[in-house]
């Protein structure tokens, strides 16, 4: 698709603990390259832009938009995106795991979005309140769930991830 | 949905900036991206040159002086939530900004580009009208200060010529102890309001009103400051009856119409956002000498 007008650029920057060094168009978004050029096809893209957050990724360990961001915006910062959130071989993320018990999930699409986006807020806030949870993924739209088990599960996974007895 | 193509300028520093504004023919600036990007991916707008200001250095930042809050164009609204000075000296910024989009929008996107994108529903114009700020705007003939009053020109149409950029706002500060309420209805959180009411009052030792600020946003095609509410207001002790009449107020200004949502009902609400914003200034606002 690539014109000899359409412009590109070197950029080289971190996804999920990894060295990348890329030439992108620089009307590529970042989701596009995330999904095309590095094959990392966790990050959803649902109506890009900008509604319902299923491209939220991590730069800089802030959640963001990836439909709303160019890849050449990118450059020099760090990306985490769903895949790397736990070790591909390791235990799944706290967070992942208790949405797999709590049934946080149905046909999954939202769910890289939510993942990132609450990967943020327990880092931020580590016992958030119910509202807290729901007030952070109110920019992060699921069709199947209805959300309350996706609340649950952030909960659960904040009680794990702050020690506390009772929720090991 | 993607952009269109376009060339990416990525300069680091304000004169540069202006610089490409004025070589570049149909260029636009990119701030946060978070209306500009949606605009783009749809084609919406086919700029031929993408000036990015995600370098700017010197455009970020708080910095709160003795009477005043200076804030460069390109400060993340999440950093502006977050900032504790900022908070303490007028707590109505970081309260209108848990109402602008989402957490992951607020990450990115940046107080200059809400006021230049300049949505008439948008929380941000509303807090930079009722707290009277100045808005700093620099072009290759210098740098030129407005009051927000004089800000829109019209519906999302910014005082701001096409060589020329926002740099900065400074928003004076008001006296410890006065009050803030804000007040939003929208159909779903983080959508744009459908009226939004900000409210600032200071008591007098007896417990009057001695100074009040009263905004509207959502309803008309810009937000705008309310006079009659704000003289209901002045010098009263802020009784219901008070309260109730620059609600009343609120209710007169001009409401635009659309398929979704006729002029009335937008009237309506701004007086009842009035109401509960006028509610929270006046249980905020501790009596005192000013
Ligand atoms: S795909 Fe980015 S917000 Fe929907
Ligand atoms: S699980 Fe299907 S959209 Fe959320």
């Amino acid at each position: 698709m690539m014109d000899s007008t359409e412009q590109t650029r070197d950029i080289a920057l971190e996804v999920n603990g990894r060295a990348v060094a890329e030439q992108v168009p620089v009307r590529l978004t970042l989701a596009d390259f995330l999904r095309q050029q590095l094959g990392l096809t966790g990050t959803h893209l649902g109506c890009e832009h900008g509604v319902c957050g299923a491209c939220t990724v991590l730069v800089d360990g802030r959640s963001a938009r990836a439909c709303l961001m160019l890849a050449v915006q990118a450059d020099g910062r760090t990306v985490t995106t769903v895949e790397g959130l736990a070790p591909a071989d390791g235990p799944l993320h706290p967070l992942q795991q208790a949405f797999h018990e709590c049934h946080g999930l149905q046909c999954g699409f939202c769910t890289p979005g939510m993942l990132t986006t609450l990967a943020e807020l327990l880092a931020e806030c580590p016992r958030p309140t119910e509202d807290e949870v729901r007030v952070a993924i109110s920019g992060n739209l699921c069709r199947c769930t209805g959300y309350q088990a996706i609340v649950d599960a952030a909960l659960l996974a904040a009680r794990r991830m702050a020690g506390d007895a009772e929720a090991a | 949905m993607k952009p269109p193509p376009f060339r990416y300028h990525d300069p680091d520093s304000v004169e540069e900036a202006i610089g490409l504004l004025g070589r570049l023919e149909n260029a636009r600036l990119l701030a946060g991206g978070q209306s500009l990007m949606p605009m783009l991916n749809m084609r919406f707008v086919l700029p031929d040159h993408l000036i990015d200001l995600a370098r700017v250095e010197a455009l970020r930042g708080v910095r709160l002086e003795a009477d005043r809050a200076r804030i460069g164009a390109m400060t993340v609204q999440r950093d502006l939530e977050r900032d504790a000075a900022l908070a303490e000296r007028l707590p109505l910024v970081a309260e209108a900004l848990r109402w602008v989009g989402h957490r992951q929008t607020r990450n990115r996107g940046t107080l200059g580009g809400s006021l230049c994108h300049l949505d008439p529903a948008a929380e941000l114009p509303a807090v930079c009208a009722v707290l009277d700020a100045v808005v700093r705007v620099r072009g290759p003939g210098g740098e030129r200060q407005l009051a927000f009053a004089d800000f829109p020109l019209g519906y999302m149409t910014p005082a701001i010529e096409p060589d020329e950029m926002l740099v900065g706002v400074e928003l004076p500060l008001w006296p410890r102890g006065h009050g803030h309420g804000f007040a939003e209805f929208a159909r779903r959180h983080g959508d744009y309001a459908i009226a939004l009411a900000a409210v600032q009052l200071a008591l007098d030792a007896s417990g009057r009103i001695a100074r009040a600020a009263v905004a509207i946003g959502g309803v008309g095609p810009a937000p705008v400051r309310v006079q009659a509410a704000e003289r209901a207001l002045l010098g009263e002790a802020p009784t219901d009856a008070v309260l109730a009449a620059a609600a009343a107020a609120c209710r007169e200004v001009e409401a635009m119409d659309d398929v979704q949502v006729p002029g009335t009902y937008r009237r309506q609400l701004a007086g009842v956002m009035a109401r509960r914003a006028l509610a929270d200034a006046v249980a905020r606002a501790s009596a005192q000498g000013t």
